[in-house]
Order: structure tokens, then sequence, then C-alpha cells
């Protein structure tokens, strides 16, 4: 039982960070209907662009300024020279675009920043587990992957008073509830649409420290998107909570299935057990837990 | 002036019918399968046999079953890869399990499983759609090629799964040369091309065009989605498994689960992206064009000499590569056929205006 806790808990946390860049997906997709598979790569150039600052000398705090600064103005670029020029064509040229994107990113972050491997340290914080836990209930929580937890608790929430409270949060969601009718209101949807990516280039900064803290900051990073996107397919591509539901559910099955199912067909099945997860769960219900249920009419 | 089809009547059905109606047209595509077959395996040189017309080829092939499946049946897939590697896999085992096996028949055999297989895969089609389904299929992508990896069984307990096509060999000819390759290769994907193009402009190519265009009212009028879904995974699973076979055995000669990985899915659903989708012409195009631009970076990156670092080079290359991708979506979302049919029509005019 107690080992059954400790990697339940575990798949939990991580899928805590499977939620984290699944969010970057649900904002784009929510105010622009864009499936961006280039979030994976923006990871990376987040994470890269910072270890990279880090690098020449700049303070913590201060490399975080600079790279989110960059990845505003690479969302603000991406709007402008991609998705503008592309209006009104179907979802899978954009979709296309993106994966276009990825390339892109992933050349540029490493001909900027150099492929080899970095580690990224997060003051203050390690990968070991808490005492405390380990002393009182004999389970092993990641002082990390708890520290991960409650930066995206607190991201998540962040978001949500500013999707909710703010103007501008209301202009987001309207622009995600109709394109026309917010423009027929008077909501500038360019200027939408530059916000969102770049607030979604701030989750992939802290998705990018996160993992790249985890991981090391590598090529690897950019294949951090597959695993967001069975959590994505789950949670619904629109709905934020559902990412987060969804991650939560994809990881925690993820490391149960790897421990207890995985023995019996031989191991190493984390790679396509989320999306075989996924597509069971999507024969009950096509549009993910969160989605919006599409009415078809002829 | 150059194309024009002024003065040709049509006074039969089957004449109104024929696969290529225009006479130029027919007249040009005879020429070029004829140059293809007669002059390129004179003229060629062993590497541009190797390791530009035979890739192009088998991932034409390849295109044409993604494009069956994505531009005519409109169900967009991420897993063309992991059904070329059932294909290669299958005619592999058929070839080494069954003594006396014909190579044809294998990878006949080969399409055919790859075929059961992408309609496994393409049940969840039935009831999921969009960015949903090509996420699903995302499952066969990396559950095939785990499968293929670890179950020895599939490779003949080879380490990481790793196998050696066996000798091509029909009717006691041994395809050994680069120019039997090449031919063998073309032969099978001009048939299948051909095929391909008479299936997308008969009754079950409009019922995946109706499907695609819209499922509900499809469904309304009469056309069944299971069928109609399920043939276009069929029938493109098959296409894919056979270009994964001619890639195992004409291309590469040895191949590993993990070759057909991700990457390669998304590069032959480039090729149909930029060829231009539900166009079989546009698979060709595409593939040349995919397999045709790493090979130009390269040498231009040579020509430019050391001006360029060595590490910087090859991500100059993912650079370049991704930004013509969406050069080419803006300028021309549909891709490299489309561009020819605008050509043709303004040859068909040309030099007056209207």
């Amino acid at each position: 039982m107690q080992f059954f806790l400790e990697v339940l808990i575990g798949g939990l946390l991580s899928g805590v960070m499977y939620a984290l860049v699944a969010l970057g997906f649900v904002l784009i997709y929510k105010a622009s209907g864009v499936f961006n598979f280039a979030q994976g790569a923006m990871v990376f150039f987040a994470a890269l662009t910072f270890v990279g600052v880090m690098e020449l000398g700049v303070p913590f705090g201060f490399a975080l300024i600079i790279t989110f600064a960059a990845m505003v103005l690479l969302g603000v670029v991406t709007e402008k020279v991609v998705l503008r020029p592309l209006v009104n064509q179907p979802q899978i040229t954009l979709f296309m675009a993106t994966i276009g994107l990825t390339f892109f990113i992933e050349g540029l972050a490493q001909g900027m920043w150099g492929a080899s491997v970095r580690g990224l340290e997060i003051p203050g914080v390690q990968d070991e587990p808490i005492a405390w836990a380990m002393d009182n209930w004999g389970i092993g929580i990641s002082k990390f992957d708890l520290f991960a937890a409650v930066v995206s608790a607190v991201l998540v929430s962040v978001l949500a008073v500013f999707f909710n409270k703010t103007r501008t949060g209301r202009a987001l969601r309207a622009v995600a509830d109709d394109h026309q009718a917010a423009l027929a209101i008077g909501i500038p949807l360019q200027n939408i649409w530059r916000i969102v990516w770049a607030v979604s280039g701030f989750v992939a900064l802290v998705a990018g420290l996160m993992w790249g803290a985890r991981n090391g900051v590598q090529f690897a990073l950019t294949f951090v998107a597959l695993k967001a996107l069975p959590v994505l397919i789950i949670g619904g591509f629109e709905s934020v909570a559902g990412a987060i539901v969804g991650g939560l559910i994809i990881g925690a099955a993820e490391k149960l299935g790897e421990v207890y199912i995985g023995p019996m067909v031989g191991g190493g099945i984390e790679g396509w057990f989320p999306y075989v997860m996924a597509l069971l769960f999507l024969l009950v219900r096509p549009e993910g837990l969160f989605g919006e249920k599409h009415i078809d009419r002829v | 002036m150059l194309y024009r089809e002024a003065g040709q009547f049509k006074a039969s059905y089957s004449e109104d019918q024929q696969i290529f109606p225009i006479r130029q047209d027919r007249i040009a595509v005879a020429a070029i399968i004829a140059f293809f077959y007669l002059v390129v395996p004179f003229v060629a040189s062993q590497y541009w046999l190797q390791a530009i017309l035979i890739p192009v080829l088998i991932f034409s092939l390849a295109a044409i079953g993604l494009n069956i499946l994505t531009g005519y049946a409109g169900q967009l897939s991420l897993g063309s890869a992991a059904f070329m590697a059932v294909g290669a896999f299958a005619a592999y085992n058929f070839m080494l399990r069954v003594p006396g096996m014909p190579v044809l028949a294998a990878f006949i055999l080969g399409g055919l499983c790859a075929a059961l297989v992408g309609i496994a895969f393409g049940l969840p089609s039935l009831r999921i759609k969009g960015f949903y389904l090509a996420v699903a299929t995302l499952a066969a992508q990396f559950f095939i090629v785990w499968a293929l990896t670890k179950f020895s069984w599939f490779s003949n307990n080879s380490s990481s799964g790793v196998i050696t096509a066996q000798q091509v060999e029909i009717f006691g000819y041994a395809f050994i040369s680069p120019e039997a390759k090449y031919l063998l290769t073309l032969a099978v994907v001009t048939v299948l091309a051909l095929a391909a193009k008479n299936m997308v402009r008969s009754s079950i190519g409009r019922s995946w065009m109706a499907i695609r265009d819209m499922d509900v009212a499809a469904e309304v009028i009469g056309f069944r989605p299971m069928q109609t879904k399920l043939s276009a995974f069929a029938i493109s699973s098959f296409y894919c498994g056979v270009a994964g076979a001619l890639y195992a055995y004409t291309y590469l000669g040895t191949v590993e689960p993990e070759g057909f990985n991700l990457d390669l899915s998304f590069r032959i659903l480039f090729m149909i992206i930029i060829g231009g989708v539900g166009s079989i012409l546009g698979s060709f195009l595409g593939a040349a064009f995919i397999v045709l631009l790493p090979i130009f970076l390269n040498v231009s990156m040579h020509l430019l000499g050391g001006w360029v670092p060595q590490g910087l080079a090859s991500n100059l290359e993912l650079i370049v590569f991704g930004g013509l991708i969406i050069f080419f979506l803006i300028v021309e979302p549909h891709g490299l056929a489309r561009l020819w049919q605008i050509g043709k029509e303004k040859l068909r005019l040309w030099p007056f205006p209207h």
C-alpha cells in the first residue's frame, strides 16, 4: 500500500509537470483555434535562453526577465510573421505551420546557444526526498516535485485571476468564444493574439525552467510536448482545468502502468501507454473531460 | 498556346471518362513514364539512383498513401511511418518464414498487414475528429515502434530490432545493381500510383471526398461512414506498408524500428502539404521537394565553404527547412500541385490574357 501511494504521488506530481506544458497548448488553442505544435520547442527555447543568459554571468532574477522578454518577442513575431498571413486558412494548415515553426525555433535556439547539455539549478530546491514525509509515513516525495507542483498551482491561479478578473482576460475569453462577435464589439483581435502568444511564452518559460531543472537543458526537452498531447486529449483542448486534471490522470496512470502493467509486457511502455489510454478514453468521451461538445449540423 | 484541347470531341462515355481525357496529357504522361523507364537507368549515376531517385519514388508512394487518408478522406494522421514499419517488418517475416516466398507477394502481404493494423487504429476515427484523431494516431506511431523493438520475434531475434532485407529475386533474376532496384521500385510505384489515380476518381474516391467535406451530410445522403473511413485507413496503410517494404528492400537494405520514428511521419506529412493535399501529382512533387531540399541545402552550405561553422550548419538547415515550410504555406497553401495547375491554366491562354 505504501509503495502504491508512493508511486501514485510521484505520478501525480509529475503529472503536474505535464499539465504545465499542456497549459501552453490550451491557451493558444482557446484564443485562436491554433493547435500550436511548437509549444515543446518554445519550452526548449526558453530553457536554453535562460541557461545561456545565466552563463553570461547575469543573476537569476534578471535572467528570468530577459528570457521572458525574449519569449514575448518570439510570440509577437510569430503572430505577425506566421499567423497573420494565415488567417482564415484551415486548421490543418495552421497546424503544419506550427510544425515548421518547431523546426525553426529548435534550429534558432541551438544555433544561438549551442547544442550541449546543460544543468539548471533552481536555488534552494534539490531533487531529494522530503525527510519529514519519509519519517512519518515512509513515503518518498521529492522536494523538487513538490516545488514544481506548487509553482504550477500558483501559475494556474494567476492565470485564472488574469482570465476572470482583468479587462484583457475578459477580452481573451470573448475572443475564444466567438472571433466575429468579439471583433464586432471592438476587441482588437491581433492584440489579443499577441497577448495570448506572450502568455503562452511565459508558461513555456515556467515549464522550461521546471523541466530543465529536472532533466537538464537538452534537445530532449522538445519531446515534452509529445507527453503533453495525451493530457490534452483527456482534458479537452479548450479547458485550463482539463489540462490540470488530465495531467494528473496521465501522470498517475503512466507511473502506475509502468510499475504494475510494465513487467507483464517487458517494460518501456511509458512512451505509448498514455496515448493508448487517451485513445480508450476518447471512445467514451470524444471531446475530452472538459472540452466543448460539438454539435454537428447539416 | 502550348496547351490546347480545342477540337478534341468525346464521342462515347468511355472516352469522356478515361484517366487523362486530353490528348496532350496522355502524350506527356506516356513520355514521362517512358523517360523514367528507358532513359533514366542509363544516364543517371549510381548516386542519383541510390540516394535520390529511389527514395523519392518510395516516399511518393507513402505520400500517396497519406494523401488518400488525409487529402481525400480528411482524416489527419501522424502515424504513417509506423505503417511503413509494419509493411517492412511483415514483408521481412514473410520472406524469412515462408520458404519460396515470391518477393512481390511478400510486399503485397506486407501491405495487407499494414492495412489490417491501419483498420485497427482507424477505428477511433468513427468517434473522434480533427486534432483529437491526429493525436490518437500518434498512439499507433509510438505503440508500433515500441512493439517492433520489444518483441524480438518480429526481427528474428536480432539486437534492437535491426533487420537486414533478404536479396530481392524475381524469376531467378537478382536485383542487386542500383539500376535494377530502381526499375523494380519504379514498376511498383507506377502500378500503385495509377491505381490510386483511378481509385480517387471512382465511387470509392468520391465517397472519401464526401466524408472529408462534411461527414454528417455525407451520412445523411447515404454514405456509410464506417466503411468509407475504414476503407480509407486500410488503403492508405496498404500504400504506406508497401512503401515501407520497398524502403527496406530496395532503398536501405537494413532498417530498424527506430528509423520509422515520428520524424519520418512528419516528413511524409510535409510532403503532402508542400506537394498539395488531395492530389496524386502533388505527392510526387512534395516527395521530390522534401528529399531534395536537405541535399540542396547541404550542397549550398558546402559551396559557401568554411564560411559557415560546422555546428551552425545543421542548425541553419533546421531553420531554413522550418522557414521554407512556413513560407510555402503562406504563399501557396494548396501546394506545388496547385502551382502546376495555375501554370497550366496560364499556358492554355498564353499569349492572350483571356
